[in-house]
């Protein structure tokens, strides 16, 4: 296996993108990204496109070739796949381009992520966001993605005394970081009082505790770590990928308060990175609801188990706190465009390691991670990230 | 959406029938036809096997954003029930007012309409869950 | 030749009832729509009706009494060999709600069912036909269900009395609580009320219901079968009649010589609503829910459009040991209750044109 880096990087305003198509977005992801890794299209192998719900949201398979034709590569071409692993369909994507290149099948690809979701009312949200659960034994039940997360916040207060207060400090952070990210969604910041008023989704979660309904797309370009000094001043190496599932629906799981597909991926990649927890600097979750971030911090191996939350709210979570989470402003402030969320962590982990990261900079990173889920933790895919 | 999908799980639905693995007689709903402890050992041990339909709320939420089909009832309780058999279920808790769920409740199983294909549509029916 | 049917030993082997918990007061809709609710409470004799939650239909209301009346019994479903629901109100106007009922009971597939309608007789008339099967000998147990969620025009009279619920009986032969002595029916063509297919609401002919179609049809009835069976009122210790309010069975009663005592143990529909094909059964229920051996009950169902049907049954001995308790009384059903306002009402019956 080959050393793997990233090259370049691009992405999209995330946020309501109403002038703009997949089609549009998903060239002007891959189109900045291409002009910052210093290639020419040609040089493109391969794509690899992460999306989870073109299909539902606008009546669009074949995302592939979609995307391919109108980055302007139809005569190249070249293979383009779409990758779905539910929310975490940008990492899986990275995770398989990863795989190509480092295993020598191609040299440069570009891997994408992209996902339209105004184009639905907001009222057919919640059916396309539970086809990440089981939408026949959860969704038809009744279940929304966020009421499966609202019943893991419950266990979790119930297990470990975690406080609403607790779980509300994750986006009143994640709004924080968010307002210094030109790219995200809200620019602005957020009050602990804004969080615990805000209406209810699912009883103990409100609207500021749930990620938004995002339009965007991501994009990196990858390349064999010997060759990417070519391209790129400041390549960022892939030290790890690692990716796990668990049972599809979260009523199968022994324990709510834990997501065991982060644990197994998380200890592969720690293990093939050769660090420790500790030594990440900065990491972007997946806080599609605020309670997942504090789960994840646990199982990430950041924090002790239901020490999630007062980590949170005591601001170890910060920029240039115990460890840097979700600089960008996490899925709640930068946007949730599912399918390219997973990418858009990598281009965040990428700036921050290049110490592009403008006023959220993290001090010295050298370390990077991402953890990027599907539904409620059936797919997890970890990478971690290190400044040469 | 075609009825077939719905129609092949009416035992499970209308009567809780799951699978219990004959070989470490662990209990499993809805029906899977490998027992992920056992795996291989399990082929052709899966036998059907009925829920009492009793069970604790393990963990519950008000829902204020609801699937489509549970427009008319928000807000409406969801909850995870742990059943006697110790496989856990996922359900509508009716009969209830969300200010008196809690973690530990006793419930059991009752037949309700799930939903309905639009208003010429078939009609959805299923568990939900009602306090005993 | 008169239908009628000497009972033999076949009778009532369990039963069960359902009431869903919501209700509305007449006071309510009275508000709503600009009517003394005072008078239509006193004029109806209703104080409340029940009202079913959006996720509840005749389906789901068959379930449930079917099965409140298989846990008080050692009924294997396999062993029924007919399941008949009666209801004007079935939520398929094509698709048995009965192979639902069946399904959902574990009876086999080799069974006969199908759907009744006949205002709100079609329960009783799913009784007389099980015991039809049961006596011939081509069913061990039939299951007949009277069930409905009725619906009354919004501001129209019925709107203060059309409401939910259900009961089951098992028919059988063997081990009988209850043994039907005798069943007989009086029937004409009397459009009193009705519904037109396609029409979401039912309409009637106002006061012509009464006299010509319910007292004339409920009193024919009972005298008949009194007569048929040679006693008199004092014969029996339980009196129930159809209720489609308080005023209609409580003034039959009293016509035909019964005395409060009589009636009052079966009279529900004061403080659920008339629940159309389950009315008579579900005050049947109430009755055998108190019941001792020994003791005699007369029944009779009215459906409008018209006709009635009567029952004349004596508690056995069967009763002692039969195990009431593992199911809910009617009593209890109708003492849990959740009151609605009327827009909540509305929204529950889907009177509201919601986007599609
Ligand atoms: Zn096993």
């Amino acid at each position: 296996m080959r050393d793997v880096a990233i090259i370049g990087v691009g992405d999209t305003k995330f946020g309501e993108l109403w002038e703009h198509s997949i089609r549009d977005i998903g060239m002007q992801a891959g189109l900045s990204a291409v002009i910052d890794a210093n290639i020419a299209g040609e040089q493109i192998e391969a794509l690899y496109i992460g999306n989870m719900a073109a299909g539902s949201l606008i009546d669009q398979e074949h995302l592939g070739a979609l995307v391919s034709d109108y980055s302007g590569l139809s005569a190249l071409h070249i293979p383009a796949v779409r990758i779905e692993a539910a929310g975490a369909s940008g990492g899986m994507a990275l995770r398989e381009g990863y795989i190509a290149v480092a295993s020598g099948m191609h040299d440069i690809v570009m891997v994408a992520g992209a996902e339209k979701m105004t184009d639905v009312t907001d009222e057919e949200i919640p059916t396309v966001q539970m086809a990440g659960g089981d939408q026949q034994w959860e969704g038809i039940s009744g279940a929304t993605m966020a009421s499966l997360f609202a019943m893991m916040a419950r266990r979790h207060m119930h297990e470990y005394g975690t406080t609403r207060e607790h779980i509300a400090s994750v986006p009143v952070k994640n709004h924080k970081n968010g307002a210094m990210n030109p790219n995200a969604q809200y620019q602005k910041g957020i009050t602990m009082d804004t969080v615990l008023k805000s209406p209810m989704v699912a009883d103990p979660l409100g609207v500021f505790d749930c990620a938004p309904i995002s339009d965007g797309a991501a994009a990196v370009i990858l390349a064999p770590l010997d060759i990417a000094k070519k391209y790129s001043e400041q390549p960022i190496k892939i030290v790890a990928s690692a990716a796990a599932t668990d049972t599809l629906a979260l009523q199968h799981r022994e324990s709510l308060t834990r997501i065991d597909s982060i644990k197994v991926a998380s200890r592969k990649a720690f293990k093939t990175a050769g660090i420790t927890p500790k030594e990440i600097d900065v990491a972007e979750v997946h806080d599609s609801y605020s309670i997942a971030e504090i789960i994840s911090i646990e199982d990430l191996g950041f924090f002790e188990k239901g020490k999630g939350g007062p980590a949170t709210l005591e601001g170890m979570t910060e920029i240039n706190g115990v460890v840097s989470v979700n600089t960008s402003g996490g899925l709640k402030a930068r946007g949730d465009p599912m399918g390219a969320t997973g990418v858009a962590q990598a281009v965040e982990i990428a700036r921050q390691l290049r110490g592009k990261g403008e006023k959220r900079q993290v001090d010295n990173a050298e370390y990077g991670l991402s953890l990027n889920m599907g539904g409620t933790g059936g797919t997890s895919v970890v990478h971690i990230y290190r400044r040469l | 959406m075609s009825n077939p999908r719905y129609w092949r799980e009416n035992p499970s639905r209308y009567n809780l029938i799951g699978r219990r693995c004959e070989n470490c007689k662990g209990v499993f709903f809805p029906p899977r036809e490998i027992c992920p402890k056992c795996r291989r050992k399990s082929l052709g041990k899966m036998k059907a096997y009925k829920l009492t339909g009793k069970g604790k709320v393990y963990s519950f939420t008000i829902v204020h954003d609801p699937m489509p089909d549970f427009t008319l009832m928000k807000p409406y309780i969801m909850a995870m029930i742990e059943m006697e058999e110790g496989v856990r279920l996922t359900g509508q808790i009716v009969d209830c007012e969300p200010e008196k769920i809690s973690i530990g409740m006793h419930v059991e199983a009752t037949l309700r309409k799930l939903g309905q294909e639009g208003g010429s549509g078939i009609i959805r029916y299923g568990y939900k869950f009602r306090p005993v | 030749m008169m239908f009628g049917h000497n009972g033999k030993d076949v009778g009532i082997v369990t039963y069960g009832a359902y009431i869903p918990r919501f209700r509305i007061l007449p006071e309510e809709i009275a508000r709503v729509w600009g009517e003394d609710g005072q008078a239509m409470k006193s004029g109806l004799m209703i104080f409340s009706k029940s009202v079913p939650y959006p996720d509840e239909d005749v389906i789901t209301i068959s379930v449930e009494a079917s099965r409140n009346a298989l846990a008080r019994s050692k009924i294997d479903p396999e062993d029924i060999g007919a399941v008949y629901v009666g209801s004007e109100s079935h939520p398929y106007a094509v698709k048995p709600s009965g192979t639902i009922v069946a399904e959902a009971i574990g009876t086999s597939h080799f069974i006969t069912v199908a759907d009744y309608e006949f205002a709100c007789k079609a329960g009783t008339a799913a009784v007389q036909t099980s015991m039809g099967l049961v006596s011939s000998g081509m069913v061990k147990y039939a299951l007949a269900v009277g069930a409905d969620t009725s619906q009354g025009a919004p501001g129209d009279a019925l709107e203060y009395s059309a409401s939910a619920g259900g009961a089951a009986f098992i028919i059988g032969r063997e081990k009988v609580i209850v043994t039907i002595n005798r069943t007989l029916s009086f029937t004409s063509d009397t459009p009193d009320f009705w519904r037109r297919e396609g029409q979401p609401y039912p309409s009637h002919g106002g006061r012509f219901t009464g006299e010509p179609a319910y007292f004339r049809h409920v009193a024919t009835c009972a005298k008949e079968l009194m007569k048929v069976q040679d006693a008199k009122p004092s014969d029996y210790d339980f009196a129930v009649f159809h209720q489609p309010n308080g005023k209609f069975p409580t003034r039959v009663a009293q016509q035909l010589g019964f005395e409060k005592k009589q009636y009052e143990t079966g009279l529900t529909t004061p403080y659920i609503g008339n629940t159309y094909s389950a009315s008579m059964m579900i005050g049947l229920s109430a009755i055998l829910d108190v019941a001792k051996p020994g003791q005699r009950i007369l029944g009779v169902a009215f459906g409008s459009g018209a006709g009635s049907d009567g029952f004349d049954m004596t508690v056995t001995d069967e009763m002692a040991s039969y195990n009431r308790a593992a199911a809910p009384t009617v009593k209890w059903f109708v003492e849990r209750s959740e009151l609605l306002d009327y827009g909540r009402y509305a929204k529950f019956k889907g009177k509201i044109v919601m986007k599609e």
